[in-house]
């Protein structure tokens, strides 16, 4: 006879119903976040099929795929997708690069490196739109620390973000001095994890360092970067407040990203059917890069296994 | 009070001294400029509730959204007045002007009830209006009985007044009789010109006319002034670079934004000859003597550049240039101000306005009691006690344009400042075609004439491109 069935039925029954109850119990939380975030997704997809102004209320109706056909043939949308896929692409290749640069200089457990790579997470904690406007005043023409010291070394009328030909390199230098760190903190704490075996193998064998680097620490950091490019590719593709702050998305069209694009079109324009549909393409476009990186981390993770 | 105070105050309120003359007497007794100005606004608030059944919604409270603005600092400095006059309560929320028209729209799309009355720009109507979230005044400006006689709409100024109603037909001619009055205005803005006398007088410049002798100068300034450009206007990627002094400057040329059709369709009408020609003018201007970061300009920087000297003028919203003739401004003092015709053969200058106005919330529950606030915030006694005893320029009020002592106290300080008001004033209004699609085309333009600058396109043909865009969009919302 088992202790269960020592027990009064009714117990026995409470128990049965909490056992069947308890895996719904448990996920509650990740259901109530899951509406929290399928009601605004579901709201934005319906918006998308609409025309929708609010200008013009009497107007209202469902448009289906009318949205997304007119991007098609409207060269503001594939200027969008164009400025929004280069700065992420450029920002995130220089910042994996310098982030990169600095965790290997600051690899070996010393006061001073972890010191230094405190004091590097500095620009990191500050708002994006904060370091935008700090940006904005060194790079003011007339009393800019940058663009004096940049006239001080010959290049005269730089005008940074004010021109159409340096507002990209403005913005990404903005961008990469604010996420360069985060990139570094989290490939400083995989080279600090990885085993130390291969690299003592490699040593007593003479191996040269820039071998080591390329057939070792870089595989076995893989993981660690396919994560730092995941993470920093969607928030680098969603990017808003560094450009909107600097530029507004000019001069011209020259830095009307998605976000900029949709934020304009809903909160200026109040035309939120294309505001939602530009919104949609930019989910789609995460949601693809997202599931490439996550089979190749998962492939990456089952291959060190 | 002593006696002889009060019936100098009364002798006042009756219209038998003048506000002067109370003043001088008053100084006479031993009483300052200062407390006679405060003195003067409670009596007036005392003798506003003579004829007014001010108290009708004693215990109501009202709550506002407001714009971080002078006007609102002004209307701040006087709302115990109206707490007394009225017994009411007033809540408020004040959010910078980098969030506010998207707090605005947040809690209108959503129509909340939080807020009963907010500050809104007329431009801004154009959406709210036919949206339904704003309440149309005439039902509470024609209401004896919910409107003291003493708030005397016919004060306000014509072409403001005006600039505020529309019947919601795109390209619907402003203040037409058909037009709902969105809201009322509170303080508003010309486009003239604010120069550095100093800079000038050094330079041996005149002040110009005309937008050829406009660019000239200009340039003359930027080469015989070391480390200053000579023209400040607005260049940001933004509908609001458009409207100051560019828009003026082209309406001065009889150009429009859009034609009306027969059939009620708009179209554009920027890429006419004469448009073209005054664009090339504007964009050379920009090119040879403007910000070296015009592209990132903004009302603030080209107001800040001119009160510390990086400029000689700014062609921009003439209570700019009156901001930056005081404070801790390196140049507080030394600025003017002039009334500006871009066009030599116009006859006078003919501004765009921006209208700092106030809006009742559709949604509000407490509408009454809401346009309590909004006619004495909006009426003749706090218009007065603003312009004279704060910066609440510039009135909407022809009764305060025309009190003396408002008039001397802007003269002193503001050389030209009376004069460019009213020199202007007669044209003021606003020079836009009242659409749906403002902000959408206005945001355009100011694109295109960023490419313009950059050298990217050239203005005739980035004018074409923009009105063959201007009309695809029409043609999409149905307008065109």
């Amino acid at each position: 006879m088992t202790v269960e069935n020592d027990l009064p039925g009714v117990r026995r029954r409470r128990i049965k119903v909490g056992r069947r109850v308890l895996p719904y119990i448990l996920s509650l939380p990740a259901l109530l976040v899951c509406i929290g975030i399928l009601v605004p997704f579901v709201t934005a997809a319906i918006y998308s099929l609409q025309r929708y102004r609010l200008s013009q209320p009497w107007a209202r109706k469902f448009n289906w795929g009318e949205n997304y056909l007119n991007f098609l043939s409207d060269p503001d949308f594939w200027n969008t997708l164009k400025v929004s896929l280069v700065y992420a692409g450029t920002t995130v290749t220089l910042e994996l690069m310098l982030g990169l640069g600095i965790a290997l200089l600051l690899q070996r457990r010393t006061r001073f490196n972890n010191f230094v790579s405190i004091m590097l997470l500095m620009p990191l904690m500050t708002a994006p739109v904060l370091a935008a406007l700090m940006w904005k005043l060194m790079t003011n023409s007339g009393f800019g620390i940058l663009s004096y010291l940049v006239s001080s070394v010959g290049i005269q009328d730089f005008r940074w973000a004010s021109s159409p030909d340096t507002a990209l390199l403005t913005v990404v230098l903005v961008d990469i001095w604010v996420y360069t760190p985060f990139i570094m903190i989290l490939l400083l704490a995989g080279l600090r994890s990885l085993p130390s075996q291969p690299f003592e193998a490699a040593a007593l064998d003479g191996v040269p360092r820039t071998f080591v680097f390329w057939k070792i620490t870089l595989p076995m950091l893989m993981p660690y970067i396919l994560t730092a490019t995941l993470f920093r590719l969607l928030d680098s593709i969603q990017q808003f407040d560094i450009i909107y702050a600097m530029t507004q998305g000019g001069p011209g069209d020259t830095l009307t990203v998605f976000q900029v694009e949709a934020y304009l079109n809903f909160f200026q324009s109040t035309n939120i059917g294309r505001s939602a549909a530009l919104m949609m393409i930019l989910w789609a476009i995460t949601f693809v890069l997202s599931n490439i990186f996550i089979k190749n981390w998962l492939k990456l993770r089952e291959r060190a296994n | 009070m002593y006696e002889k105070e009060k019936d100098l105050v009364h002798s006042f309120l009756n219209g038998r001294l003048s506000r002067r003359g109370l003043i001088k007497r008053l100084a006479g007794l031993g009483v300052s400029a200062t407390a006679a100005g405060s003195l003067v606004n409670m009596m007036a608030t005392n003798a506003m509730a003579a004829d007014f059944d001010w108290k009708k919604h004693s215990g109501t409270g009202v709550k506002l959204l407001l714009n971080k603005h002078p006007y609102t600092d002004a209307m701040i400095a006087n709302l115990d007045n109206f707490k007394q006059l009225t017994g009411m309560d007033v809540q408020y929320d004040v959010f910078p002007e980098d969030v506010y028209f998207d707090k605005v729209t947040a809690a209108l799309s959503s129509g909340s009830t939080e807020y009963d009355a907010f500050m809104t720009g007329a431009y801004m109507t154009w959406t709210y209006g036919p949206a339904g979230w704003i309440t149309d005044l005439n039902e509470w400006i024609g209401d004896p009985e919910k409107t003291a006689a003493s708030y005397n709409w016919d004060d306000m100024l014509p072409g403001v007044r005006k600039s505020c109603a529309w019947n919601g037909q795109p390209g619907g001619e402003l203040g037409s009789a058909d037009a709902k009055q969105w809201c009322i205005p509170w303080g508003y803005e010309q486009n003239n010109l604010a120069y550095n006398r100093n800079m000038f007088q050094k330079a041996g410049l005149s002040v110009p006319t005309n937008l050829d002798e406009l660019v000239d100068t200009a340039a003359q300034a930027k080469a015989s002034i070391d480390g200053v450009y000579g023209i400040g206007v607005r260049g940001s990627r933004s509908w609001a670079s458009i409207h100051p002094g560019f828009l003026s400057a082209y309406a001065n040329y009889g150009q429009k934004d859009l034609n009306v059709g027969a059939d009620g369709k708009l179209s554009a009408a920027m890429n006419t000859d004469v448009s073209k020609d005054m664009h090339s003018k504007w964009v050379k201007m920009i090119q040879d003597s403007g910000a070296p970061d015009w592209s990132t300009h903004t009302w603030y920087q080209v107001g800040t550049d001119l009160g510390a000297g990086a400029s000689a003028m700014i062609y921009d919203a003439d209570i700019l240039g009156y901001f930056m003739n005081g404070g801790d401004n390196k140049e507080a003092g030394n600025l003017a101000y002039a009334p500006f015709a871009a066009n030599p053969a116009a006859d006078a200058p003919s501004p765009n306005i921006w209208i700092w106005s106030l809006a009742m919330s559709e949604f509000s529950k407490k509408k009454d009691a809401a346009w309590y606030f909004m006619q004495w915030a909006s009426g003749p006694e706090h218009g007065l006690f603003g312009a004279t005893q704060m910066d609440f320029v510039n009135p909407v009020r022809q009764s305060v344009w025309a009190d003396e002592d408002f008039r001397e106290r802007l003269d002193k300080s503001y050389p030209g400042y009376v004069d460019m008001h009213d020199v202007s004033a007669p044209g003021a209004k606003i020079q836009f075609t009242a659409q749906p699609l403002f902000f959408d085309l206005t945001t355009e333009w100011a694109a295109t004439l960023q490419k313009m600058v950059a050298n990217e396109v050239p203005v005739d043909e980035g004018l074409d491109k923009l009105a063959e865009s201007v009309n695809r969009q029409l043609k999409e919302a149905d307008l065109g």
